[in-house]
């Protein structure tokens, strides 16, 4: 395995990159007036990467298509909430679907 | 420390409270799930833990994990990691003013739920209050459930029998559907998430998110665009 130091180098690295990431923008906000255009292209930028986060995550591990159990439960999770249900409901009903398909054997 | 606990809380009903609890239920669920697999993979007790506190970011922990555990070196697993959090820099600049008053605690804070989270409020006080509960209260739970996995390792039962992994995606759906009713904002979102998917086989794990970003060359600039809907939670 690798060593202590190693790993303890690599997470304060990533860490320290991560941060960089999140800090620019409010960072820069205070320096520079960041254009309501571009503020409005960083907000659907925002919201284009975690509907991919959150398509992707439903139909893979990794490299990998997962089964179709999950997809089926975000599915019915997205049908409810287009249809304004309660949030509880929402992420209660895609844990039951999915884990109800497994049950069945789908 | 109560007084200043309902000054941050002030604007928030007790529905979203509610809906900040169970967010961060399902993330502590994650967060064991990950310090089990991670030591599981060989690495010591308190990596996972000290992993979260300082990353703070589950794909680029579970990638570093992933690569590493796979025999990479770690310089390989950081690379792959800042790939995959390159999606942060948007957020920074969507919640600029949100995170005004402590910017370096808000971009510290800056997960993918606490950002949707923040993104379906419109009023900006209640924006912030609900960026800093849910934040504060993920880092807890996602903090805390990285290292209780870590100590019950192997014993952790598979979360997938329970649905948990459809939970994840579907708290990311609730939650960003208030900007989805955007017809605009849908559209560049969705031609995102297919160029995304087409990435996934050949993309490493979380790459793939960043191949959405192109599908913004359809994105206009329409001046008087009407803010997204508050989300309804209750």
């Amino acid at each position: 395995m690798i060593s202590t130091t190693a790993i303890v180098a690599g997470g304060l690295v990533l860490g320290s990159g991560t941060f960089a990431y999140r800090a620019a923008g409010p960072v820069l906000q205070s320096r520079v007036r960041v254009s309501l255009p571009v503020q409005q292209l960083m907000s659907t930028a925002a919201t284009v990467l975690l509907l991919a986060l959150c398509v992707t995550s439903a139909l893979a591990d990794g490299q990998e298509w997962s089964d179709p159990a999950r997809p089926a439960g975000v599915l019915v999770a997205g049908l409810l909430a287009w249809r304004r249900a309660p949030f509880v409901v929402i992420v209660l009903a895609a844990a039951a679907t999915a884990a109800g398909l497994r049950l069945i054997g789908v | 420390m109560r007084a200043r606990w309902s000054s941050l809380t002030g604007p928030l009903d007790t529905s979203d409270l509610r809906d900040i609890l169970l967010i961060n239920v399902a993330v502590g669920i994650v967060g064991i799930s990950y310090g089990a697999i991670t030591v599981g993979e060989g690495f010591a007790w308190w990596v996972p833990n000290f992993m979260s506190v300082v990353v703070l970011g589950g794909a680029s922990q579970f990638l570093f994990t992933g690569v590493v555990g796979a025999g990479g070196s770690v310089v390989a697993a950081v690379l792959a990691g800042l790939l995959v959090n390159a999606r942060h820099l948007p957020f920074g600049f969507a919640l600029a003013d949100t995170v005004r008053g402590r910017p370096l605690l808000g971009s510290y804070l800056m997960i993918d739920e606490v950002v949707a989270f923040a993104l379906a409020q419109r009023d900006p006080a209640r924006r912030r209050a609900a960026f800093f509960v849910c934040g504060i209260g993920l880092w807890l739970f996602w903090s805390l459930g990285s290292l209780i996995g870590a100590v019950l390792g192997q014993t952790v039962t598979d979360t997938d029998a329970f649905g948990l992994d459809a939970a994840f995606p579907a708290v990311l759906l609730a939650l960003i559907m208030p900007a989805l009713r955007d017809a605009a904002t849908r559209n560049v979102a969705l031609v995102g998430s297919v160029l995304a998917l087409f990435a996934v086989p050949y993309a490493p794990s979380g790459v793939a998110v960043l191949c959405a970003l192109p599908a913004l060359l359809l994105w206009r600039h329409r001046p008087g665009a009407p803010e997204p809907e508050e989300v309804d939670v209750s």
